[in-house]
């Protein structure tokens, strides 16, 4: 790998991956609760995911089907339309909360932006 | 010629010569600016060429009509399709971005081995292929309606196009060009929805305004012999449509064409924006989609239900010249229509048509067809690029430097891509002019083989630390095999006798139980192998942080 210079060498800011990671107790503090809040708003977005789409929009479609509203079946909007917004605004969450966590965790990538721009 | 002919060519000559323009201007000689455009794309760009490698000409061209036919159950492809976004963007594109580099097959070699890479780089070919001949006969399905080609020519000289711009531009100049094309394609979808919504309901917005429609197409559906229009899992069973709908989200989240997008931000924050545009830009055809398939479906029932055979609307005569429209000898009225041959119908409508033709058999003018032919050639135009691009890419960065030649040089490696690339274009002509199935079936096989091979080794390599190299490979080469085997079981694709489904699963659904046979066969044999390196564990802790603390490692930075 010769062509793309890897974020480590360019970003300037991490220790080679081979070098043993700083060794004070609070580095590995941070790092833990980053992840473990990382993770835990992406299983809420993911659960929200299913539920509307695997859920509402396949198998609950039928029941659902039975409300209508301005002319569509619910179920059939899930399946059609519903579903897609959800979609679009959960990736839009998910960005912005990330925005949040990096900012407050101090892993943010501001400095690199401007550099770069 | 007719106004049709004239305005189709005005707008895909017009259109190719800014897109050729484009590439011109950014053209690259350099092999990192050829496949990755040095990373300095902005992110609501790169969401705009997200979307338009992504919505191929089976989006453009063949969904709405699906749809149309499939009836509620054409959610599989509108969920499918759109779905995947949410588990590229959170599970996927930011660590990825974060990992900095080309391709996939290139991360799971860091990741796991080169035996690794090596199986990647040749699934990633198969799968790019795979939707590169579903684009090459939609390009052909174009030329041929509106420049009154057989499909045989028109096949031939989208695919030529198509090739030479691709072997030309490299990845800057098809990110800018897929930027133009998509805003021809979109702007191509949207208008004549726009107008068919106006004309038919009186509100010019299609997502609100279908609602009106779908209690009468409801049953002018049923008086002439097909299925409710909103009537669920009447085209598939309940488990077929939520297997399908599941590969072709795990697929899109694993396509190596889409995922080499993310390569292309600057950071990985750009890399969760770029991923919401994308989606964004998408959502916008996506939604408009369903709203296209019942007002043509509707537009279409109405216009021939008990007209006698010899006084139907002209465009069933213009596109009866590509085979793609049939009435049946026998019928002297239409009382059944359906997208079958052999149905036995007065009246066979390819799905393929529905979108190009919905200008037509609503009564728009002929400027609002010829651009519509345009968008569909942006949509298959901009696809084939960047598939063409894993290819080559896949070819001479993977296997050829990797395998074959250690010391080979920038050059001799960008003409070993082009000559990759060449080659898929030749063998994706043939395939073309004899395909195996619909254009958006053909797709739906590549998404199966992407969903279990990529998508499982992608996730666990991300999130499982303890996952290893023997794991992955083991993984992989069982969800390809399994996949495989049950599509050619049961379809009759490649001259075996097509088999019965298995409890109702699907070829295009198999994908998802094939990515849990991966996902099982790689915890299963990692556990049972040796754990992976030290410095592996270490990058993959270093990736899920975009980047170093900043007042904790002021110390260290200096360092």
């Amino acid at each position: 790998m010769t062509e793309v210079t890897p974020d480590k060498e360019t970003r300037g800011g991490e220790p080679p991956p081979s070098a043993p990671p700083p060794t004070f107790p609070s580095d590995n503090g941070w790092r833990k609760e980053y992840w473990s809040r990382n993770l835990r708003l992406m299983v809420i977005l993911l659960a929200v995911w299913f539920v509307v789409s695997f859920g509402f929009g396949i198998l609950l479609v039928e029941p659902l089907n039975n409300i209508a509203v301005a002319g569509f079946p619910l179920g059939f909007w899930f399946a059609q339309q519903g579903s897609i917004y959800v979609f679009v605004i959960l990736i839009f969450v998910y960005a912005k909360m990330m925005d949040r966590l990096d900012n407050q965790f101090g892993v943010d990538e501001q400095e690199t932006e401007r550099a770069g721009s | 010629m007719s106004q049709i002919q004239i305005w189709t060519l005005v707008f895909i000559v017009g259109s190719f010569a800014v897109y050729l323009y484009i590439a011109w201007r950014s053209r690259v000689k350099e092999t990192a600016g050829f496949y990755v455009a040095g990373q300095g794309i902005p992110t609501i760009a790169n969401g705009a060429a997200v979307a338009a490698d992504w919505m191929s000409a089976a989006s453009f061209i063949s969904m709405a009509g699906l749809i149309a036919f499939l009836g509620s159950d054409g959610t599989i492809y509108l969920m499918g399709w759109t779905g995947g976004y949410v588990l590229l963007a959170l599970l996927i594109a930011p660590y990825l971005r974060k990992w900095g580099k080309f391709t996939v097959p290139e991360f799971v070699g860091d990741r796991y081995s080169e035996s690794v890479r090596t199986i990647a780089a040749v699934a990633a070919i198969i799968i790019s292929f795979t939707y590169v001949v579903g684009q090459m006969r939609g390009g052909g399905i174009v030329f041929s309606r509106f420049l009154k080609l057989d499909v045989t020519q028109g096949v031939i000289l989208a695919a030529v196009i198509i090739g030479l711009y691709a072997v030309l531009g490299g990845m800057k100049g098809i990110t800018w060009t897929q930027v133009a094309q998509y805003s021809v394609l979109i702007v191509a979808y949207l208008i004549p929805a726009f107008a068919v919504a106006q004309q038919m309901t009186g509100i010019p917005v299609p997502q609100v305004s279908f609602g009106q429609i779908l209690a009468e197409l409801d049953a002018i559906s049923v008086e002439m012999g097909l299925n409710q229009y909103t009537e669920a899992f009447a085209a598939r069973p309940q488990i077929d449509v939520f297997l399908v709908t599941m590969a072709l989200m795990i697929g899109t989240a694993g396509l190596p064409h889409v995922i080499v997008r993310f390569y292309t931000t600057k950071t990985v924050r750009g890399a969760r924006y770029s991923a919401f545009w994308a989606l964004f830009f998408i959502a916008l055809l996506y939604t408009t989609a369903p709203a296209v398939g019942a007002f043509t479906k509707l537009n279409l029932l109405q216009d021939v239900n008990g007209i006698s055979a010899d006084a139907l609307p002209s465009w069933i005569e213009n596109w009866a010249a590509t085979g793609l429209v049939t009435v049946s000898d026998g019928a002297s009225t239409i009382n059944t229509v359906s997208n079958s041959p052999v149905s036995g119908a007065d009246l066979i409508v390819n799905n393929d048509i529905l979108v190009l033709a919905s200008p037509e058999i609503a009564g728009l003018p002929a400027p609002i067809v010829g651009l519509v032919a345009a968008g569909g050639m942006a949509a298959a135009m901009s696809t084939a690029a960047g598939l063409l691009l894993v290819i080559s890419s896949s070819f001479s960065h993977d296997l050829y430097f990797r395998r074959v030649k250690r010391d080979s040089t920038d050059q001799q490696r960008l003409l070993a891509g082009r000559i990759a690339m060449g080659l898929a274009v030749l063998v994706a002509i043939y395939a073309g002019i004899n395909p195996p199935a619909f254009v958006a079936q053909v797709v739906a096989f590549a998404f199966g083989l992407a969903a279990s091979t990529f998508f499982p080794a992608i996730v666990l390599g991300i999130f499982w630390k303890r996952c290893n190299a023997t794991g992955a490979a083991a993984g992989m080469v069982t969800g390809l095999l399994f996949t495989a085997s049950y599509m050619i079981y049961t379809l009759p694709v490649f001259g075996t006798a097509a088999n019965p489904h298995i409890l109702d699963i699907s070829p295009e659904g198999i994908g998802t139980i094939g990515a849990i046979v991966n996902f099982v066969v790689t915890i299963a044999v990692s556990k049972m192998t040796a754990p992976p390196p030290e410095e592996t564990v270490e990058m993959v802790e270093n990736i899920r942080y975009p980047a170093a603390r900043r007042e904790v490692t002021a110390g260290t930075e200096a360092a």
